[in-house]
């Protein structure tokens, strides 16, 4: 039988997601990807994919996952969860295990994930990945394209996700140390493309005034409330085209971020557009959080995203072995110098 | 040298502004610079989004700076050629028949035509490709004859089908996947602009005429696209809407 995960709750919305298919926005076509990639790289390290690798963004509420492969290794990371992994799908009591780490799972056995804490997505990556066709070169679910992914929608129950592997690696199990995945309250932005569409008071104000996340923000946009924003010139544009992170200004007067899934035109002005270095964190806000927006120049988000990006190089170097403590034991150390092993299991991913 | 602006779209992406109007001209200007863009493949440009009066530019700022790209742009400004009109033409299936036109009636009534003349002014005029967007493949096609030009309804529909032949203001759309619109459905086409693998059936540039067909062979055509079968070419390498 074909290696599989079998979906034995879907969750609220679980999708396949990988970095996005960049490349096709001139036909219409959304780049869509994980809200947040860091932590979907940081997923992807700790069982050894690649880091465009694509595994399942969980969003709130997780899936009860059934294992139907001889063994399979998951991770997670991102926000808190609990995570109980049942030796059948019938059991009564399993065993806790933490996010932001990996763990081998045998056949039949069961993954619970429970409702997300302190962040709105949860990244569960498996070894070897998904065995699924790309579509434009991505694996990313483009929800309202009902394209991608896993047939184009979130994962509902009795789905079977077939696996690359048939078998977890006996590489040892790991932990993600000291990745920071916590939620800022304050988002670097550039103001513009359409700030000739508002006074520069409201633009100040916008960069003064909180925002809450509201109900209905989606892998689309992130709806905000807060104040009201009056447009200088009308609420309408002739439609272009929308960057990632574009705050737009429609007629309520009250913005949204444009997120993964965002259309890729639009006729609404767009008073800002957040920083790349900060929109993965963005991804990661759940409904309920205050926001706020600081403007900045390109430079300085140019620095930041150069120093974004060097974080994102070092995620590799913070694998490490599961049970130590962080520092390597010296029994550990031993091991590695005789055989390379920790090496070439943790750190060289 | 034609006018022009440039917007900051966050560190990653900037947009050229040629006016702020719906125009074939500013249209030609947008599709002459993307299409200089991709010829002189500047390294560090991902991607360009063209749309009515603007062009996106999405770019990587470590391999290239706004600073820079936007002098390369300025530079291929200098020289950019209008000559344009590199784009297929297509003859695109459409049928009227009011069974699948529900606005029919009331765009004739709305602009005081017999619907007979809705369809003969809809379908004599070669549209232009101004842009993609909105949903994958959906193509924005204009100018529609002024007489037949409305504002958007006013209580917009949570749900269209997929192939809705619909007008807005001064554009036509094939709605290519079931979605809420506020255009008013003057038809239906069984061609799909965004095939599920093979993407997107037109590009910004591309020429566009509608082929009036009758209830029936829409339906033919339309049994014939659910099995694959439907192969629509541009008119200049074959004949059009194979039928």
């Amino acid at each position: 039988m074909n290696p599989s995960l079998r979906v034995l709750a879907p969750g609220l919305l679980t999708t396949i997601q990988d970095l996005g298919r960049p490349g096709h926005q001139r036909l219409g076509i959304p780049v869509s990807g994980a809200l947040d990639p860091v932590s979907l790289r940081a997923a992807n390290a700790l069982v050894g994919n690649a880091p465009d690798a694509g595994a399942l963004e969980v969003a709130y509420v997780g899936p009860t996952l059934a294992v139907d492969a001889d063994d399979a290794r998951l991770s997670f990371v991102g926000a808190e969860a609990a995570i109980e992994i049942f030796p059948d799908a019938a059991a009564l009591s399993g065993r806790r295990v933490a996010t932001m780490r990996s763990v081998r799972l045998h056949w039949g056995e069961v993954a619970r994930i429970g409702s997300l804490s302190g962040g709105a997505v949860l990244y569960v990556a498996v070894e070897g990945g998904f065995d699924i066709e790309p579509v434009l070169g991505s694996v990313s679910t483009y929800l309202r394209g009902g394209l991608g992914g896993w047939q184009g929608r979130a994962l509902l129950a009795g789905d079977r996700l077939p696996l690359v592997r048939d078998r977890a690696s006996d590489r040892d199990d790991c932990r993600l140390e000291g990745l920071d995945l916590r939620l800022p309250t304050r988002f670097r932005a550039i103001a513009g493309p359409q700030s000739d569409y508002f006074s520069e008071r409201e633009i100040a104000s916008f960069f003064d005034s909180e925002y809450t996340v509201c109900a209905g923000s989606d892998r689309m946009g992130m709806q905000l409330a807060g104040r009201r924003l009056a447009h200088a010139r009308g609420f309408n544009i002739i439609s272009d085209a929308i960057a990632p992170g574009s705050i737009q200004v429609p007629g309520s007067g009250q913005p949204i971020v444009l997120l993964a899934d965002r259309q890729t035109t639009g006729g609404y002005p767009k008073i800002a557009t957040v920083i790349s270095a900060d929109l993965p964190a963005l991804g990661r806000v759940p409904i309920g959080t205050k926001v706020a927006f600081e403007q900045v120049t390109i430079e300085e988000a140019y620095a930041l995203r150069r120093a974004f990006l060097a974080e994102l190089d070092a995620i590799p170097d913070r694998i490490v072995p599961l049970g130590t403590g962080g520092e390597l034991s010296p029994r550990l150390i031993d091991l590695n110098l005789i055989s390379g092993v920790v090496d070439a299991q943790c750190s060289s991913l | 040298m034609p006018d022009y602006k440039v917007l900051p779209a966050g560190d990653t992406a900037l947009v050229v502004e040629f006016g702020e109007t719906v125009d074939r001209r500013l249209s030609t200007l947008v599709l002459a610079l993307a299409q200089r863009l991709s010829e002189v493949r500047l390294e560090g440009i991902i991607e360009t989004v063209p749309t009515f009066r603007s062009l996106m530019i999405h770019y990587d700022p470590l391999v290239l700076r706004a600073a820079a790209l936007v002098a390369r742009i300025d530079e291929l400004m200098q020289s950019l050629q209008l000559s344009e009109e590199r784009g297929r033409s297509w003859s695109l299936p459409a049928c009227y028949d009011t069974d699948v036109a529900p606005d029919l009636d009331d765009v004739a009534a709305r602009t005081g035509l017999s619907p007979a003349q809705v369809v003969e002014r809809h379908s004599t005029v070669t549209y232009h490709v101004y842009m993609l967007g909105f949903l994958p493949g959906q193509a924005y096609m204009g100018d529609l004859p002024a007489e037949l030009a409305l504002a958007r309804r006013e209580k917009p529909r949570l749900k269209i089908p997929a192939g809705s032949l619909a007008i807005a203001a001064t554009m036509t759309c094939i709605f290519p996947l079931e979605t809420p619109c506020g255009w008013h459905l003057i038809g239906r086409s069984p061609v799909s602009l965004w095939q599920q693998r093979g993407g997107a059936l037109l590009t910004p540039g591309d020429k566009v005429v509608f082929n009036p067909i009758s209830l029936r062979e829409y339906e033919s055509l339309l049994a014939k696209a659910a099995e694959g079968a439907l192969d629509i070419t541009p008119v200049d390498a074959s004949i059009g809407a194979a039928a």
